[in-house]
Formats: structure tokens, C-alpha cells, sequence
């Protein structure tokens, strides 16, 4: 319990009678950057889906800080400190990329601004306002997307798309930054980049993350520990040069 | 006894509901879109038996009649109005057809003026089976429409052309790779719906024979709330929604102190059936993707 | 000049001030008896449809969900403000500013609850169902004043009570003011983000810490309580209440109004609304027969066209090319970049092949989840706000 961000304990779902994933048992140490792996449909997304509350885990349970979350909403989650990429991007299309950003700071405390502060504009929401918008911009300019601040999120290359979503999931504060396949899609160059940008995030925002991803150079690259799943069951953990010479991980991927 | 006659009547108001309840069904299943403009249907055959009838044709003649031009018709329509928004957001090609119903009710107005006119499609009379009375239209209605809705069901799980139909709704990107022609399986589909929506005029006329530009309105709403209920994409859905639609219907019709509010106690029924399952009896549960 | 108009975005503050200045004008001319009824009765369906309009915008242009029901909740307002009038008017006098109020505060309410009760709906369903239920919900209402017997007039319909002629459309105005008051700084906060980033795209506005729940019941109410607000005050332009005149169509009439004037834009429907309404009125007194239903013909065509022109895919470079914002852009300033268009980003292509986003390439995903609403009303605004600070 020491200092572990996330802990797993026999983390599982089924969907009627299909154990997607089952007794999954995760560490993640503070300022950790932890790789999971595996073949396509191995329930690598369905975790993330578990630990972000978009699905109720039917067995087993998972902390955050020691803090227990099985069972919260999707909101309370991102408030006690997970925040999350998607695969296939999901961003506010029709709002400007500053905007985006503003909806991930919302539920900072030091931006608490009620609804009867802003239906009434008092002196508070616009200083809350102000605010925002600096640190949105703030964030942005970390991201290179300062530029870009007031183009429609749907307008931005695809790189630069990644690029907000983790900005507008850093902007909640998290503890823990979940990236699902951060990589897709990317150059050998770009994937450099993203590495880097993946090692600033943790180093500037002290940040832990954990992320799925099919790109062996970034996994082997900035992973410190991994995960590797195969039909929804961890098939091997460890360090990165442990696991990937598993001879079950070989077989999994390889074939016999 | 009296409970048998609602009964039959209900079952044959449901009918007609569900015959134009598949069609809602089968185009939101396959073009994926609310197709509002269709109860409007329902009319647009109404005023072509009307008129038909006016040269004295003969009732089946005009029925044939009016089936083809609202066949030929559906096609137009999707052709000129909803092809154009293939791809585009859900809710402008909601808004179009929703112009659409609103251009044919006032094309109506137009040519037939606003006024109600009376159409006589056919005197069947009643027949007397044991102590029961009951027309000749509620028995012939209640067959005919449970034929047609097992030949369209045999059509779209065995031909060729209803796989066709099935494929294109589940992938439309995975059908077209497959070799199917989508815009060709989609005209079908409003043929094949704005025809059931002619057939289903016939029998409605046959059972309240009034006719004006607005006719279309209520019952097309009734028909969507019966798919809706029954699991909106489902053939049998439309077929159980249109049938419980027009049981409740009747039955609240019976009793009097119920009959003022039919109307919200069907609309209320369709909250309350949501609500406890939100794809309806049959629907398919489509779940986003995270 | 524009700076200092940038500094305090005065440019938010456009539209109350030419309400108000519109209002003011009205008022003097009505006041010296120059104002004929029949244009007071005009201004004031101008202000009610302004008021519809803008408060379905809320729900359909800023939620993303289609509500059908707009005219529901409008005749709720209308029968309930009416009755409290009618109760009020003998005590507290027929033109008394009060009995107004309090009728408002009535109607505006119960229309606000019951936007809750079909706003819970709006949590477990989506796109075309709830908008069934929205349907669904004002037929009820409809059917239950029809048959409401003495207490409502039933089919006779609700008499209200005589307002003064000379004020009412003031009092209209000033509440569409109030509405325009309440929606804009909605808009203009983080509680409107929210509720933006709902509509594009709820599944990353939850994992975003956005209260879905809230927000929705949020915009539901308050949309609801000044579609009822409005209804309290039609109750009172009519005299006289039918349960008839809030049928489907009313709501799709409104709906038309917030397309028209372009789904999220409040000025748009401003617009939209009172040019529909100034039509409708003025029409109808010139129009009789057939050709008034040539009228319905046309609004018909106008709406598909409009819809076809600004959706249909096949016509999306035409649309950019010919785009307003972007020629307008181009007169102002011809030497600055315009930010509003969409950066020529061959250099990135060039660099990045890979970067064909092919999921939008084969975007006909159209399972019935999927379906939110893709407005772009807002965008412009958005684009305009951060541009100067």
C-alpha cells in the first residue's frame, strides 16, 4: 500500500456468461509509466473501461491511492483522479480545442464557480473564467496547441487530436492518466516524439500512467513495468525485459 | 362477448397499425433514419382511391392503383429528399422528413382542398358467427394484414434480396464491400413500406372512410409509438407493437370513462414501456463503443 | 473603438440591446396611441415565438437531443398561468402587473417540473426514442386539458383574464429579455461547456468529470420553464386558452425556427423566430384560401432545402466555399490569417502520410446510440470570443 497509485485485486467482468477479463491483479507505483499489453480482443480496453467506471466490475476491486472506487460513476472516478485517452478519439468536435481543455478543468476545486454564480454573473464567475482560460492555455502551449487554440477540435490533425486529448485529460488534475493506444496510427518518428512527450508528462505533471498499447519500440522504450493480457487473464507481469522473453508471451504472440 | 367483438376489432386496429409500423420499422432499420413522412403515406394512397373510386374503378383496381404510385413514390421521395443526406446527422435528416410529411399535407390541401371528403372503398356488411356479430372489413382486415406481415417475414429471413436487406442494416460500410447495392436495397425498403402504408389506407378507410389532408397525422404517430413499443429495427416488433396498440386502443375505447383519454393512455403506455426497456419489446441493444 | 469593444466583448451584449432599444420604441409609439392593436398583437407573437425558440435551442441546438414536446410544455404554462390569472384577476385586478407575475411564477414552474419528469427519460434513452417520448409527452398533456372538464374549460378551452393591450407586449419582451439573460450566461460559463460537451460527445464529457445527469435535467428545466413562461404569456395575448393549438405541429413549428436560424445559435433563432412569426401574422391576413396553403407549401420546400443545402454531404465544398463567416472574414481583414477557416494544413500532410483520419473517411456508423446531434451553431461564437483576449 505503500506507494502504489493503483491496485487491482482480482479485477474481473463477465458479459452474461463471457469472462471478459478475470482476476486481474495490477500494481501501479507512483510516478510509474506501466505498459498493458496484448493480443487484439485480450480485454486490454475492457480494463481501462473497469477502472474508469464505465463498467461495474462484477468481481474483485480496485484503488486509487488506497481509496476504493468499485462502484463509483464514471464522474466520481474522473474526480477522485482518473483520467483517460480514448482509442478512437473522443473529442468535443464542434468546440475549440481551448474549450476542450476548459471542460476537462471544470471540476478543479480551485474553479468552483456555482450555477447561480454564473446564471447571475457574479464577480466570482468571471474571475473563475479567467482562470481557466490561463491555464488552458497553459496546458496548450506544454502540448503545442496554442496556436490552434481556437480552431475547432475536429479541424486538428490527427497527431495534434492525440495530442488535446491528453491535455484535456491532464486538465482534471489526475493522479493516474490512463492513454489507450496513444500511438496508433503513428510514424516510427511521431511514436519517438509521443515517447518523450509521454516521459515530460509524468516528469512535469508528476503524474502516473498506465497505458495499452501495440508499438513494442514505446512499450520497451519508456515502460517500467508490464502487464501482458491474453483472453481477458494476465498471462505475464513484470519488468519489461522479463516479460517480453516469457516464453508464454512469445507463444501468445508469435504462435507456437 | 362483448369482450370478443373488441377483442377481433382491436386485433384488426392493430393490424393496420402494424402494417404501417413495419414500414417506420424496416426504413429505420435499413436507412436508418425516422422517415416522419410516413404516416403521410397513408393519406397520399387515401386521395389516389379517392380518386379512382370518384371514376367509379373498381375498389381493388384503385387499391392496385394506389399501392403502385405509392410505391413509385417512396422511391422519388427517398431519391430526391433523404439521398442527398445519406451520411449527414441524424436529426437534419429527421427535420427533412418531417418537412416532407408537412409538403405532402399542404400538396394535399392544395389539389383536394381542406375540406373532409367521404370515401366508400367497400360495403362488406356483417356476418354473424354464432351470437357474435362482427363485420366483414374487421375480419378481412385482421387476415389480410397477418398474411402480409408473414410474407414479409418469410421475404426478408429466406430471399436473397431480404438477406440483402438484414446485411445492410447490421454494416452498411461491409455490405457494400460484400457486393450488395445499397442505394438499391434502400429504394426497396421505402417501396416496400410506402406500399404497405397504401394497403394500410385501404383497410383504414374501409373502417373510418374520411378522408382530409391531415389524415395520415395521428394514425402515422399511433403507427411509430406501435414500432417504437415493439422495438423500432424489428419486424415482429412491429408487428407485437401494432397489435398491443390497437388492443389498448380498442379496450380503452370501450370503457367509458377511459375513452376521453385513449390518446395519452397510449403515449403514456409508450413512456412507461421505455422507460423500463429502452429498445422496446424486441429491439436490439446497440451499445457504444468505449 | 474595437478595442475597447473587444475588451468588454461588448459584442455579447448586441442583441439585448437591440431588443431593448426595439421594445423602447414600441413602448413610446403604444403609449402615444400610435400603435395599432393589430401590430401589438404581432409584437407580441413575435416575443412569444422568441421566447419558444431560443428556449429549444437549449435543448435541441446545445443538449444535442431532439425534443418534439416544446408545445407540451407551452400549454402546461398557458392552462396553469392562465387558471392562476383567472383566479387572481378578481382580487387583484385584471391588468395588475402581479397577477402577471404570479402567474408567470406558476406557469413557468409546473412547465419546469414537468421538463424534469420527461428529463429523467432523457438519461437512459437516446436520440429518435427520446424524442418519441418528447412527442408522446405533449400529446398527454393535450388529451388531459381536452377532458379536464370545468376546472379548465375543457373543450371549450381556459378564458383568461383582459390584460392591458397597451403594456402586454412590453411584459413580453422584458421576459424574453430575462430568458436571453439566464440561456446567454448559461452559455457563456463552464456550466454551458458542460453541457456543449454532452451533446459532442457524452461518453468523453463523463470520462471528463461532466455531470451528465445534472446537466441534462438542468437543460431540460430550464428550457421547459420558458417554453411554459411563454405559454403563460400567449395565455394572456389569446384571452382565451385551446388545448388544440399546442398540437405537434406547434412544436415542430418552433423546431423549424431554431433550424432555420441554425441549431446552437441564439441570435439565429432570434431571428429566425421573429421573421417566421412577422410572416406568419402578416400572411395570414393577406393570404386567404389556397394561397395560404401555398404558405405551408413553401415553409415545406424552404425547410428541405435549407436542411439539404447545410447537411447533405455531397455539397461540403460548396458550403465552404461560399461560406458567409468566411467572405465577411475576408473583406474585414484581407491581410490576417483567418482563424475561423479551417488552417491549410498540406505541410502537415506532406509531412505525416498516415495521418488520414480513416474513421471519418468511413463514417456511416449509424447505430442509433451514435446518433448525437452534430450541430455547429455554436462554433462560430466560440472562435469570436477567444480571438482578442
Amino acid at each position: 500500500m505503500t506507494d502504489a497509485v493503483l491496485q487491482t485485486e482480482q479485477l474481473g467482468i463477465s458479459f452474461g456468461g463471457l469472462k471478459a477479463v478475470q482476476n486481474v491483479n495490477l500494481t501501479v507505483k507512483k510516478n510509474e509509466i506501466y505498459g498493458l499489453i496484448g493480443p487484439n480482443g485480450a480485454g486490454k480496453t475492457t480494463v481501462f473501461n473497469l477502472l474508469t467506471g464505465v463498467y461495474t466490475p462484477t468481481t474483485g476491486t480496485f484503488f486509487l491511492n488506497g481509496e476504493e472506487l468499485r462502484g463509483k460513476t464514471q464522474e466520481q472516478i474522473n474526480r477522485a483522479g482518473v483520467a483517460r485517452t480514448f482509442q478512437n478519439i473522443r473529442l468535443f468536435n464542434n468546440m475549440t480545442v481551448v474549450r476542450n481543455v476548459m471542460v476537462g478543468l471544470a471540476n478543479r476545486p480551485e474553479y468552483r464557480c456555482s450555477l447561480f454564480t454564473s446564471l447571475f454573473r457574479l464577480p466570482r464567475h468571471f474571475k473563475v473564467e479567467k482562470a481557466m482560460r490561463a491555464k488552458a492555455k497553459e496546458l496548450l502551449a506544454i502540448f503545442g496547441l496554442l496556436e490552434e487554440r481556437n480552431q475547432l477540435a475536429c479541424s486538428l490533425p490527427y497527431g495534434k487530436q492525440r495530442k488535446l486529448e491528453i491535455a484535456r485529460a491532464l486538465a482534471s488534475d489526475p493522479k493516474l492518466l490512463l492513454l489507450d493506444e496513444p500511438a496508433a496510427g503513428m510514424n516510427p518518428q511521431e511514436t519517438a516524439e509521443l515517447m518523450d512527450t509521454i516521459r515530460f508528462v509524468r516528469d512535469h505533471f508528476d503524474m502516473t500512467i498506465l497505458l495499452i498499447e501495440h508499438d513494442m519500440s514505446l512499450v520497451s522504450g519508456i515502460c517500467d513495468g508490464l502487464t501482458v493480457l491474453n483472453f481477458g487473464t494476465v498471462l505475464a507481469q513484470g519488468s519489461v525485459s522479463e516479460v517480453l522473453h516469457d516464453p508464454a508471451v512469445v507463444k501468445a504472440y508469435l504462435g507456437e | 362477448m362483448n369482450f370478443l367483438v373488441t377483442l377481433i376489432n382491436g386485433l384488426s386496429l392493430g393490424g393496420i397499425y402494424a402494417m404501417i409500423a413495419l414500414g417506420y420499422t424496416m426504413v429505420y432499420g435499413i436507412a436508418k433514419m425516422l422517415n416522419f413522412a410516413h404516416g403521410d403515406v397513408l393519406m397520399v394512397g387515401g386521395y389516389v382511391m379517392f380518386v379512382f373510386l370518384a371514376i367509379n374503378a373498381h375498389p381493388l383496381l384503385a387499391l392496385l392503383v394506389a399501392v403502385i404510385f405509392c410505391t413509385l413514390f417512396g422511391i422519388g421521395i427517398e431519391y430526391v429528399a433523404y439521398r442527398p443526406l445519406r451520411g449527414a446527422s441524424p436529426l437534419a435528416v429527421l427535420i427533412t422528413a418531417i418537412g416532407v410529411s408537412y409538403l405532402l399535407q399542404s400538396l394535399a390541401q392544395i389539389i383536394f382542398g381542406s375540406e373532409t371528403r367521404y370515401v366508400t372503398v367497400a360495403e362488406l356488411g356483417l356476418v354473424k358467427i354464432g351470437s357474435l356479430s362482427l363485420s366483414v372489413a374487421t375480419l378481412v382486415t385482421l387476415g389480410v394484414c397477418l398474411a402480409v406481415m408473414l410474407v414479409l417475414h418469410l421475404f426478408v429471413r429466406y430471399s436473397r434480396i431480404g438477406r440483402a436487406m438484414v446485411a445492410v442494416s447490421e454494416d452498411r460500410g461491409a455490405a457494400s464491400l460484400m457486393g450488395i447495392s445499397v442505394n438499391f436495397i434502400i429504394s426497396l425498403t421505402f417501396a416496400i413500406g410506402f406500399a404497405l402504408a397504401a394497403l394500410a389506407s385501404f383497410f383504414y378507410l374501409m373502417k373510418t372512410p374520411i378522408i382530409t389532408p391531415t389524415l395520415g397525422s395521428m394514425p402515422g404517430i399511433k403507427a411509430f409509438t406501435a414500432a417504437v413499443i415493439g422495438g423500432i429495427g424489428s419486424i415482429p416488433g412491429a408487428m407485437l407493437g401494432g397489435l398491443l396498440l390497437g388492443l389498448v386502443e380498442c379496450f380503452s375505447n370501450a370503457v367509458p370513462a377511459l375513452a376521453p383519454y385513449t390518446d395519452a393512455i397510449e403515449f403514456a403506455l409508450l413512456i412507461v414501456i421505455l422507460l423500463g426497456k429502452p429498445t422496446g419489446f424486441l429491439g436490439k441493444i446497440r451499445r457504444e463503443k468505449v | 473603438m474595437m478595442s475597447f469593444f473587444q475588451k468588454y466583448k461588448l459584442k455579447h451584449y448586441v442583441n439585448y440591446a437591440v431588443i431593448a432599444l426595439f421594445t423602447l420604441i414600441f413602448t413610446i409609439l403604444s403609449l402615444s396611441g400610435a400603435l395599432h392593436s393589430s401590430t401589438q398583437y404581432l409584437l407580441e407573437a413575435m416575443g412569444i415565438s422568441m421566447i419558444l425558440a431560443v428556449s429549444l435551442n437549449l435543448v435541441v441546438g446545445l443538449l444535442g437531443e431532439l425534443s418534439l414536446g416544446h408545445a407540451g410544455f407551452m400549454c402546461l404554462g398557458a392552462y396553469l398561468g392562465g387558471k392562476v390569472a383567472s383566479l387572481l384577476a378578481p382580487s387583484l385586478g385584471e391588468s395588475s402587473p402581479l397577477t402577471l407575475l404570479l402567474s408567470l411564477a406558476v406557469g413557468g414552474v409546473v412547465a419546469a417540473l414537468a421538463g424534469l419528469l420527461i428529463g429523467l427519460p432523457a438519461l437512459r434513452l437516446k436520440g429518435d426514442y427520446l424524442a418519441v417520448v418528447t412527442l408522446a409527452f405533449g400529446e398527454i398533456v393535450r388529451v388531459l386539458f381536452k377532458n379536464s372538464g370545468e376546472s379548465f374549460g375543457g373543450a371549450q378551452g381556459l378564458a383568461t383574464p383582459r390584460f392591458d393591450r397597451q403594456t402586454l407586449f412590453l411584459w413580453i419582451f422584458l421576459s424574453l429579455l430575462v430568458c436571453l439573460f439566464f440561456l446567454q450566461n448559461l452559455m457563456r460559463s463552464k456550466h454551458g461547456r458542460a453541457i456543449t460537451a454532452i451533446r459532442d460527445n457524452e461518453i468523453a464529457a463523463r470520462a471528463s468529470g461532466v455531470s451528465v445527469v445534472k446537466y441534462k435535467l438542468l437543460a431540460f428545466m430550464l428550457s421547459s420553464f420558458f417554453a411554459g413562461v411563454a405559454g403563460v404569456l400567449f395565455s394572456f395575448s389569446q384571452f382565451n386558452v385551446r388545448f388544440d393549438h399546442f398540437d405537434y405541429n406547434y412544436s415542430i413549428e418552433i423546431l423549424v425556427m431554431i433550424v432555420l436560424g441554425g441549431l446552437g445559435s441564439i441570435n439565429g433563432s432570434l431571428v429566425a423566430a421573429s421573421l417566421i412569426t412577422f410572416l406568419n401574422v402578416k400572411l395570414a391576413d393577406v393570404l386567404t384560401g389556397n394561397l395560404a396553403i401555398l404558405q405551408d407549401l413553401v415553409y415545406a420546400l424552404i425547410l428541405i432545402l435549407v436542411i439539404i443545402y447545410s447537411n447533405a454531404p455531397a455539397l461540403k465544398n460548396f458550403r465552404e466555399r461560399f461560406n458567409l463567416r468566411r467572405l465577411w472574414g475576408k473583406i474585414r481583414k484581407p491581410k490576417k490569417a483567418d482563424a475561423s477557416v479551417q488552417r491549410d494544413d498540406a505541410n502537415d500532410w506532406a509531412e505525416i502520410p498516415t495521418k488520414i483520419p480513416m474513421n471519418e473517411i468511413l463514417s456511416t456508423d449509424l447505430s442509433p446510440v451514435d446518433s448525437s446531434v452534430k450541430a455547429r451553431g455554436d462554433a462560430p461564437a466560440d472562435r469570436e470570443e477567444d480571438r482578442h483576449d
